[in-house]
């Protein structure tokens, strides 16, 4: 891959807070991106319980691409690029099931769950000499990682671990992706995904659930009416000292810090769920001691991996379809264990608070639209954004790791953040040069 | 077909039937005014207090799994709302600072193919009815964003004080990736 020669970090001014709105409209640029970070980038695939058992696949997207996540004969995990090799069509038209095989509907060629081309029509009669069925099978990821339950993939063999990956930011997908009692228990989906297209640049999606806190104004006619899960104004119950927090790697998180000696009333909307809240505190905080009260409220891992692990408990990826087209894919997820009033009280919940119908996220998803909207044009373009925000804030803090800003003390060091690594991405031609870069500010 | 009227004959229940159909008939199309008018408050009555106002999803899924294309009450939904959150949607809107619906989008509800899938004649107090019709809902905001929301709705009317309110409502869109990009209008 050629080097851009850094003319993407000259659409980043760090030092200024300054970045440019062609990274929201540009076709070219967004081109590049599907090159240099989707095909790079560790990507958030799906959930281990959506495919629990042999021969179960769901399909999911890397960017704008169709994937199979399938669980084969043998029980191992794999993510296929969701296209024949014969001729490009899509072997896998359902979004989800169990399979011995997956058929192509156009001239027959079948897939075994782990890949393998094991039927093609003719063969014998069709291919003399016979070609290599072995070099003809679905094309797998490069990495594969299983998480918390959260499955992840990325199509480079060159990309570090999914560990050296995230980084630092490992704590908050640990913390966030933990049952509610912090322990080793499983959480689970609460059912199909929400699939939506909205008119916007990805990148508005990402920054925001990065944790753009300056954005309350957009939500104040929810938190006027109070759809919170206790009764009252609001969205959520008080989540404590607020920690807004960035990583190298691009990813950024808010944190909730509770002080583990003052009793909390969370859910107190649902007699069932606000019970079994506080006996996974107890256990919580016996395990935990004072890190017990650390929860990462909202984040985003970059690229386009974002998240609500307090209240909702959801995941949120923003697939890519064009400068001014994103698919966002939502999940909702809770402990398996939660008793059944407890999973139902969550989901209603979540879905009054986020997803198309969520009384939250429509007024973002209009602000989305109308500034990709609004900066389209040959002027609007020449002015970049403004993400001055806490400039020069923000430091170590003996409560998380990253780079921390607390609460009342606002900033957009997430953002910034983010857009400082998209231009790594976009500049460097492998990743020794993203490593590399990772380590500059 | 019999040509003559009998007061208790089989051509009483015809008219009870057809009377019955016209009241749920207005009933809808009532409802559609009251949306479209923007005049919320008299909509919400409409509902029972135990209403579920429910708008599941729609899945890709072999022939033999059709049965199971539209999600169950147990998964996720795009809408699964009580009474009271029904109500808080429509505050939401009332504040004048629901950017997603302020200023106010343009609709029109128009509702079809209204049909008993177990024909009634009669619907005494207390008593409840499956009512089965379609949507085709424009939605126009702004400058020129557009959507066309199509599907089907299966109700549940009861009678209460004499009046028909909606116990549940089932909304079955036919999209399955939504191509509006949120729901702020009701269905
Ligand atoms: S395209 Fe799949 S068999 Fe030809
Ligand atoms: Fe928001």
């Amino acid at each position: 891959m050629k080097s851009l020669g850094g003319s993407a970090h000259a659409l980043v001014d760090m030092q200024l807070g300054e970045i440019s709105r062609e990274l929201f409209v540009n076709q070219d640029l967004y081109r590049e991106e599907q090159e240099r970070i989707f095909a790079r980038a560790w990507l958030y695939v799906g959930h281990e319980s959506q495919v629990k058992a042999p021969g179960d696949f769901f399909t999911s997207k890397m960017g704008e691409e169709s994937v199979i996540l399938t669980r084969d004969r043998a029980g191992k995990l794999h993510v296929f690029l969701n296209t024949c090799r014969h001729r490009g069509m899509k072997v896998c038209r359902y979004d989800q099931g169990n399979t011995k095989n997956f058929i192509c509907p156009y001239h027959g060629w079948s897939f075994a769950t782990d890949g393998k081309l094991v039927g093609v029509n003719d063969y014998q009669a069709a291919y003399q000499p016979p070609f290599d069925r072995d070099q003809w099978g679905l094309v797998e990821v490069a990495q594969l990682k299983v998480f918390r339950g959260t499955v992840w993939a990325t199509w480079d063999p060159q990309a570090p671990s999914f560990e050296d990956y995230m980084g630092e930011a490992m704590f908050a997908l640990d913390k966030g992706f933990a049952p509610w009692d912090g322990g080793d228990g499983q959480t689970e989906l609460l059912g199909v995904p929400q699939k939506w297209i909205i008119p916007s640049n990805w990148k508005f999606v990402a920054e925001n659930f990065s944790c753009d806190v300056l954005h309350t104004v957009s939500h104040r006619s929810v938190d006027m009416v109070g759809i919170g899960p206790s009764v009252g104004e609001g969205r959520r119950d008080p989540m404590g000292r607020q920690l807004v927090t960035s990583y190298p790697g691009g990813h950024g998180c808010l944190y909730g810090i509770w002080p583990t000696e003052t009793p909390r009333q969370d859910y107190a909307g649902s007699a069932e769920t606000a019970a079994y809240f506080q006996d996974c505190w107890q256990r919580r905080i016996k395990r935990m001691g004072k890190q017990a009260g650390i929860i990462p409220v909202v984040g985003t891992m970059f690229p386009n991996m974002s998240f609500h692990a307090q209240q909702p408990r959801t995941i949120l990826v923003a697939h890519p379809r064009g400068p001014l087209e994103t698919e966002l894919w939502r999940v909702y997820f809770v402990d398996k264990d939660a008793p059944l009033a407890v999973k139902r009280y969550l989901r209603s919940y979540y879905l009054r608070y986020s997803g198309p119908a969520g009384m939250t996220e429509q007024d973002d998803m209009e602000n989305w639209n109308y500034a990709s909207a609004a900066s389209l044009g040959t002027v609007s373009r020449r002015y970049p954004y403004h993400y001055k925000a806490g400039l020069r804030a923000g430091g170590a803090s003996d409560d998380v790791p990253g780079r921390v800003t607390e609460n009342p003390v606002t900033t957009e060091q997430n953002p910034r953040g983010l857009y400082k690594r998209w231009a790594d991405y976009m500049d460097a031609p492998d990743w020794t040069a993203l490593c590399a870069a990772q380590e500059q500010p | 077909m019999s040509t003559g009227y009998s007061p208790c004959g089989p051509d009483a229940a015809r008219l009870a039937y057809l009377d019955l159909m016209r009241e749920i008939e207005d009933f809808y199309y009532r409802e559609a005014d009251l949306l479209d008018e923007r005049d919320y408050d008299p909509w919400l009555e409409l509902f029972t207090e135990d209403v579920l106002y429910w708008m599941p999803m729609r899945l890709n899924l072999p022939w033999e799994e059709r049965a199971q294309d539209i999600t169950s009450e147990e998964d996720t939904a795009w809408i699964h709302d009580d009474r009271a959150t029904l109500e808080k949607r429509v505050r939401q809107i009332q504040t004048g600072i629901h950017w997603a619906e302020e200023p106010l989008s343009r609709v029109s509800h128009l509702i079809t193919n209204i049909r008993l899938p177990a024909p009634v004649s009669v619907l005494p107090e207390g008593a409840s009815v499956t009512v089965k019709s379609r949507f085709f809902v424009y939605r126009n905001r702004l400058e020129t964003e557009t959507d066309v929301l199509v599907g089907r709705r299966e109700d549940l009317l009861r009678r209460l004080g004499g009046e028909l309110r909606i116990a549940r409502r089932k909304i079955v869109i036919d999209q399955s990736v939504l191509m509006a990009k949120n729901l702020t209008v009701f269905l």
